[in-house]
């Protein structure tokens, strides 16, 4: 089980690997990309920020979590921080089980929760010239025109 | 007491910088965040926030020591 804050892109074939195991009949990979649109407006790039100690430590314990309440083998995530561009790989979960439901299960409770819990912030830039920080529905944060 | 203050997101920006170390009378992280929301007008109410001292999840009601940590948590837009 290991959670990882990184400002380097993730190499997914190499992560996949650290999956394998010989009581795995199942792989389970999600990919979080950036996307060119939120909220009907154009998204040209993201910034992501996170205050990495705790993002670590709550990652962390969230994969524990998924290996409490799953009959999985192992899961990893890792998410990007730094600048990124449409179609980058942000961020990346991979589980792996003896049977499939676990493992897409499992998946699954990981991304949600790290979406929820871990202290990562995504800032959008948009096409007409603004920004925004994101709150996990989507409306901004902090109004800085107010 | 002075406290190391780290700022994200929203909060980094309005501050300015990525940290501070402030004196402050506060005893608690709910009055250190009631003095820094008037010194930097913040617009987050309180109830928006989580709160970390020293890197783990703390309540508002955490007493300080001097030297802490203190990170006011935005809620949070990973993934």
């Amino acid at each position: 089980m290991r959670f990882e804050i990184r400002a380097e892109p993730i190499d997914v074939v190499a992560l996949s690997r650290g999956l394998a195991n010989a009581h795995a009949g199942a792989s389970i990979g999600f990919e979080g990309w950036v996307r060119d649109h939120n909220e009907g407006r154009a998204v040209i790039r993201l910034d992501y920020q996170a205050y990495a100690p705790l993002a670590q430590a709550e990652g962390q314990r969230i994969l524990g979590e998924a290996q409490q309440r799953f009959a999985i083998v192992e899961a990893q995530c890792v998410h990007r921080v730094g600048a990124l561009t449409i179609g980058d790989l942000a961020v990346w979960v991979g589980v792996s089980a003896a049977h499939r439901g676990a493992a897409f299960d499992a998946c699954r409770y990981i991304i949600d929760e790290v979406k929820k819990r871990v202290p990562i912030w995504k800032n959008e830039h948009y096409a007409d010239g603004e920004s925004g920080w994101l709150h996990p529905d989507n409306t901004p944060v902090d109004q800085s025109k107010d | 007491m002075t406290y190391r203050v780290l700022y994200f997101a929203s909060l980094r920006d309005r501050v300015g910088r990525e940290e501070e170390v402030v004196a402050a009378t506060a005893g608690d992280v709910s009055a250190l965040y009631a003095q820094l929301r008037q010194r930097h007008g913040f617009t987050m109410a309180q109830d928006k926030l989580r709160v970390a001292v020293n890197g783990e999840f703390a309540g508002w009601d955490r007493a300080l020591s001097d030297g802490d940590e203190v990170v006011f948590i935005p809620p949070v837009s990973g993934g």
